[in-house]
Order: structure tokens, then sequence, then C-alpha cells
């Protein structure tokens, strides 16, 4: 008779549905399409969504496109690794290499202005978390991601890896500048 | 070849177990509950690192034991502990003999040749490389190949469960349809084939290119298959913990299923939805379209959390059922108070459901929504959810039914009683409370799998606000309780499976039975009715008190989705 039991009634499927059940059944089944809907809801009236633009490259090429913009929209060096600030135009394309166990380069930009920021990894898996932001992005080798940012806030933000990549995990982090113009 | 078929009643509950059957579920549960001990030693050892005011081990222990932890309980400790629980519901239920159990005793030293070989390479140091051993990042060989071998046995396990339903139906052992407990543990089968299937498809590349044998695997293409298998592996252990669930309300109260065509549809949309899950983990990875991730982490339209809804009703609303039957009838929540809270196997398992449904399922589905995956992708709040629904859900439920095994299966009184009445408490609430306040750092952003957030000596360090240590220091204490509810149990079980007062039954002999039966079949009650409960409840509904229980489930639901949402529209714009 019980559920550890084969059902007393051959035919269990036609027991009519209760109340309880039925009642339940609808307003569930209502909850779970509104959350499904609120998704493509989001793409179209909400501010927040990835683009779903990426492309496949090579380490080198990403390299090279990091290292051309570094040359033209360095604006100082930071910390005794001589780490280049970058202030990139508004609007362009802006380049972070995730590497074994740094972020490269610094980018300072310009609050209100939206930057197409490309994410690559040189080697293994890692995780873009911009602090206290809270913008949480994996970064794949061979995937150029791309998200166009838009900073609100002036600040000093904080980019630390939070995808597992090793024993000097920890001490991936770096920092990203905005300024207003 | 001459077949055992000697079968044993047991005294106290009239289960048929069938000898064979019998000695495999013991040794499978006693795997289990050896992983349980080191994956138990590992979590302190991970927890008391984690702590910043402690901060035990170095950075390349702390990752090893990370490793070791996430792969004992996930894999080892979950699957020895769901082999027993198929064999149970296959064999013992069906009152019929188990399959080839020369099979199942193959399967069995496969799985532990693959546990002991795997466990070796990461204890050996050169395969630090987390549950998830993502690529391009390397593991020694053994790692993968100790994986691979505990599938392959897991497998035999599962197909020797297949094999038992057909000898049931075969040899006419029950009338009728197989139990729900049993189809509930045929749903988790058929989603443990189809997940050791995509764990082949990913795991034997990988093992092929740690020896050299493949030159490259594109991470992202593993990300997506290893999800198929790893996400999936923890549909198997839903499917299992609702099984038991059904099956602790049935032995504790008796309970029958409120309506089977409702349960089991449920299970059936597990079967059809459940390995979408894949996507939970790729939603915010580049060369995947947003179409497809909406469709995949949703399970095509939430249709599995429907389910899983459904379950949480069902489950407790059949006990409620039961308990106004026995005349519990004052209010809506007498029979509530009145249930066992003393018996462990009821208080493990109501604890289970209340902190599944509420802890693990709701930070589920925020933490599966596309968008809101944004602020919180790897951050503590992804083990705080899942120590919510393998941990609350699937662990304490097995925990809750060990209490039953004990003396049925292995046929030892309990020991330490008292300390059996506290311990799904102390684990229950140490358990969740570590969930609670570990999303609560999540939601700070706090990355989890890090040895050290202080970021001491770091050349461009972050700082965390004095929240985030808060809650991590909460976590941490609230672990401990845990941690100690974990060694209640293990105390508890080992104790009494070794030490424990056997059970001696006068006169008690194995029976040898014709044709595989273990009892004449019960007659085939004529034509019985088929009725609903009748109206024993308030307000037409058949168990009030869990439809008031559910709308509270539901409320809360709504407001923390919708929560999250407003978190969301606060970060910078992103397209």
């Amino acid at each position: 008779m019980s559920a550890i039991q084969p059902p007393p009634a051959t035919v269990w499927w036609k027991q009519p549905l209760d109340r309880l059940e039925g009642t339940w059944i609808v307003l569930s089944l209502i909850w779970c399409l509104i959350m499904f809907f609120m998704m493509p809801y989001w793409h179209v009236f909400g501010k927040q969504n990835l683009a779903n633009e990426a492309y496949r490259t090579t380490p080198e090429a990403y390299t090279r496109k990091t290292q051309d913009m570094v040359d033209k929209y360095t604006v100082r060096k930071e910390t005794e690794q001589q780490i280049p600030v970058v202030h990139p135009p508004a609007g362009s394309d802006v380049y972070l290499i995730a590497r074994l166990w740094n972020w490269w380069p610094l980018l300072e930009l310009e609050s209100g202005k939206s930057y197409r920021l490309h994410l690559m990894s040189m080697d293994w898996l890692h995780g873009f978390s911009l602090q206290p932001e809270n913008i949480n992005i994996q970064v794949h080798p061979g995937y150029d991601h791309v998200i166009t940012v838009t900073p609100t806030q002036a600040g000093t933000y904080s980019i630390i890896c939070n995808e597992y990549c090793g024993v000097n995990h920890h001490t991936m982090s770096s920092k990203l500048y905005v300024v207003n113009k | 070849m001459a077949l055992n078929r000697m079968f044993r009643t047991c005294p106290a509950t009239g289960l048929k177990f069938h000898e064979p059957a019998e000695a495999l579920m013991k040794a499978n549960a006693v795997a289990a509950v050896v992983s349980l001990l080191v994956g138990g030693v590992l979590a302190l050892l991970v927890l008391l690192t984690r702590w910043p005011a402690v901060h035990l081990l170095p950075a390349d222990w702390f990752y090893l034991v990370l490793t070791g932890h996430g792969i004992d309980m996930l894999i080892f400790w979950i699957i020895f502990f769901e082999i027993a629980v198929l064999y149970f519901c296959s064999s013992t239920l069906l009152r019929c003999r188990l399959a080839t159990p020369k099979m199942a005793w193959l399967g069995f030293w496969l799985m532990i040749l693959g546990a002991l070989m795997n466990n070796f390479a990461v204890f050996k140091g050169d395969s630090s490389v987390m549950f998830t051993s993502y690529v391009p990042m390397g593991a020694h060989p053994a790692f993968y190949l100790g994986l691979i071998l505990f599938a392959v046995g897991a497998l035999i396990g599962c197909f020797v469960f297949l094999g038992t339903l057909v000898v049931g139906k075969a040899e006419g052992t029950y009338n009728g349809s197989i139990p729900l407990v049993t189809f509930g543990a045929l749903t988790a089968c058929i989603i443990a084939v189809f997940t050791i299937a995509a764990g082949a498809i990913i795991l034997i590349p990988t093992f092929l290119w740690s020896v050299g044998l493949i030159a490259h695997i594109d991470s992202l293409m593993y990300r997506t298959v290893w999800w198929a298998f790893g996400h999936s592996s923890q549909q198997v252990n839903v499917s299992a913990h609702v099984a038991v669930w059904y099956a602790i309300a049935a032995i504790v109260f008796g309970a029958k299923p409120l309506s089977e065509k409702v349960s089991r549809g449920a299970f059936f949309l597990y079967i059809l939805f459940l390995q979408l899950a894949s996507a939970h983990h790729i939603l915010v990875d580049p060369g995947v379209s947003s179409n497809w991730k909406i469709f995949n982490t949703s399970y095509a339209m939430y249709l599995a959390v429907l389910a899983s809804m459904v379950h949480g009703l069902t489950v407790p609303g059949s006990i409620e059922v039961a308990q106004r039957a026995k005349g519990f009838t004052k209010g809506l929540f007498e029979w509530l108070r009145k249930a066992p809270w003393g018996n462990p196997v009821f208080s493990g398992m109501f604890m289970s459901l209340i902190g599944f449904g509420f802890l693990g399922g709701i930070s589920g589905v925020v933490l599966g929504t596309e968008q809101l995956n944004i602020i919180m992708h790897n951050t503590l709040y992804v083990p705080g959810h899942f120590h919510a629904t393998v941990v609350i859900g699937t662990t304490l439920a097995f925990m809750a039914l060990t209490y039953f095994l004990i003396p049925v299966l292995f046929r030892r009184e309990v020991m330490f009683p008292k300390l059996a009445q506290w311990q799904p408490y102390l684990f229950g609430i140490g358990m969740s409370a570590f969930a609670l306040f570990m999303m609560g750092a999540g939601t700070l952003g706090v990355p989890r799998r890090h040895w050290d957030i202080t970021m001491a000596g770091n050349l461009m360090p972050h700082e965390w606000p004095g929240t985030a240590y808060l809650m991590i220091g909460l976590f941490a204490i609230s672990g401990l309780v845990a941690v100690a509810g974990g060694a209640a149990y293990l105390l508890i079980t080992v104790g009494s499976v070794f030490f424990g007062k056997r059970i001696e039954t006068p006169g008690y002999q194995p029976v040898r039975v014709a044709e595989g039966r273990a009892a004449p079949v019960p007659a085939q009650p004529v034509a019985a009715a088929i009725t609903g409960h009748g109206n024993v409840g308030v307000g037409g509904m058949v168990a009030p008190g869990t439809f008031a229980l559910a709308m509270v489930l539901l409320v809360s639901f709504v407001l923390y989705y919708f929560v999250n949402w407003k978190y969301l529209s606060q970060v910078w714009p992103l397209k």
C-alpha cells in the first residue's frame, strides 16, 4: 500500500488528481514559465547581458593586439614590475590578458563611457572577477571573448582570478581604474 | 549454474533479503562510509584553511586536500551508497533474487580499484586539479584512469539493477507495477547511465591526452561535456534521495503516495529534462549562444524544477495524510508537531527535504539563471548552493536511511541511541547555516577554491569588506558543527556495524525459496478501488498543512528570485 510496495490498483494512472496536487502543479508551472521568460525579457529590456561575441584566436595574435594597444595608449607605469597603465579612447577595443598568474596590462577607463573589453587566457582557464562590482566571467584559452562594458562610477576596482589555476591562483589579482573625464 | 535462492526475512519489517544482494549492499555501504570518513577529514582541513583566523595548510596542500574532499564525497561516498540503494530498491523491494551477483561483485571491485587509484593520484601531489579537472591543467594519468574504472564499475551496478527488474518481472515476484520507490531508483539509474556515457566521452580522451596520445583538448568543449557528466551525476543524487524520502515516509508512517500518477510523472520529467544542466556551468563562457544557454539552463522551461516542486509537496503531503488518518487532525500542523522528531530516520529525512527545497533548490534556480549567474559565477555562492543540495539533500537523506539499515540490513542495534537522536540536528542545522553563510560570502563576491582571500603579499591585493570576513567566520563555525555531526554519524555507524549488539531472532534460518520467489505473491486485490484519499483535511485539501508550507516556499522563492534581479540591475551595464 505504501510507496515501497507495488501500487494496489493496477490501473493507478486513472486515480483522479486531487485538488491539493492540481492547484500546486498549476501554481508551480506558472512560476516556472515566469522564470523562463524572465531571461529573454532581460535580454530585451535589461542592461546586464553577455553578448554572444567571441572569436577563436591564438595567444600570439591576441598578444599582438594587446601590445599594439599598450604601445599606443600607455599613460604611466606602476609597481616595481613597471606594469603599463593603459588609458584607451572611449568606445575602443580594450584587451586584457589572463595568464599564470597575473592580468596584463592595467586598464584605466572613463566612467559613463562604453568599451569593447576583450578577455582571453594565454594558458589555463581563469576567471575574471571584478570587485566589489561583482561581475564574474569565465576566461578560456583560445577564445577571445568580447563584452561591451560601461563603468558607472569612478574608483579603483580589483580584478581577481576566481577560477582555480594552480598553486599561485591566490596571487592573481590586479586593479582596474575608472576615472571621471 | 546453481543459483543462490536463499532469502532472509527481516522479523521487524517483513522485508525479504536475498543473501547475495544483502552481502553486496553491506559491502557497498561500508565502502561508502569509509569514503565519507576520508572525505570528512579532508573537509575539516579545507574548512580550517579557508578560515582566515586559522589558515592551517600551505597552498599546495590546500588544493590537494580540496581536490580529494570533492571527489571522495561527491563521487565515492555518494555513488557507493547509491549502488546499495539500487540493490535494496530492486532485489529487496521486489522480493526477488539479484541478477548476476558475480557481475555485481566485479563492479564493486572495479569501483574500489578506481577509488584507490584516483586517491593515490591525488595524494601523490601532482593531481591537484579539483573535482572538475578542467583542461588544459593536467593531472596524473592514474587520476583519470581511476575515475574511468570507477565509472565502469558503477555502470555494471546499474545494469545489475536493471537486470534485477527483469528477473522480478519474469519470475513474477510482485503484482502490477514496480513500487514508487523502485521507480525513483530506476529514474536515478537511467540518468546514471546517461551520466556515465557523458563521462566516458570526456574522460577517455582526457586520459589519452594525459599520456600523450592526443595533442589538444578544447577547454570549452571539455567544460560542456564534462558538466553533462558532472551535473547529471548530481541529478542521479536528486532522484536517489527523493526515492529515499518516499521510502522513509513509507517506512516510518506507512505513507502511501498521494497519487502514483503525479509522483511517477514527476520522476519521468527528471528523466526527460535533468540532463540539460551542463549549461548551468557555462553561462558566462564565451562561444555558447544565449539561446542555447536559456533553453538548457532552464531544463526546457524549468520542467525539471516543476518536478522537484511536485515532490516537495507530495512527500510531506503523503506523510500528512498518513498522520491525519492516525488521528492527528487538529489545525494545520498537528500532524507535523506530533511526528517522531526523536527518530533520526524521520528527523534526518525531514530536514533533508526542507533544506533541499529552501536552501538548495531556490539557490540553484537563481544561480542557474543566465544573467544572474554573472553576479555569482565561481564565488562561494556555488559551493554554498551545492552543499545545500548534495550534503543536506543527499547525504542527510542517506544518513537517515542508515539508521533504518543498521538494524534491518546489518542486524545490529544502533549504538549510542541518544547521540543518534541528536546527530541529524547537529549535522542538518550545522550544514544549513554553513551553506547559508557561504552563500552570503558569495553574494559579496568572495571566490571559491581560493587559498587566501586576504591576499597577503600580493602585488595588488583586494581588500574585502568586513562583512565578507564575518560571513566566512560564521560559515567556518557552522562547518565545525556539521563536521561534529558527521563525526557522530561515523562513530554511530562504524560502532554499530562492528561492535553493536547483534539482533538475534530465535530459530532463525535462511529460507530456500523455489523459483526465486521470496514469498508467495500477495493475492491480487480484486479491482482495488481507484479512489482519492477522501477529504481528511481542511478546505477540500487532503493535506492543507503541506499546502501552507508549500506556499511559504513559493513566496520565499519569488521574493528571493526578484531580489537578485534587483542586485543585478545595479551592476555596470554589459552587452
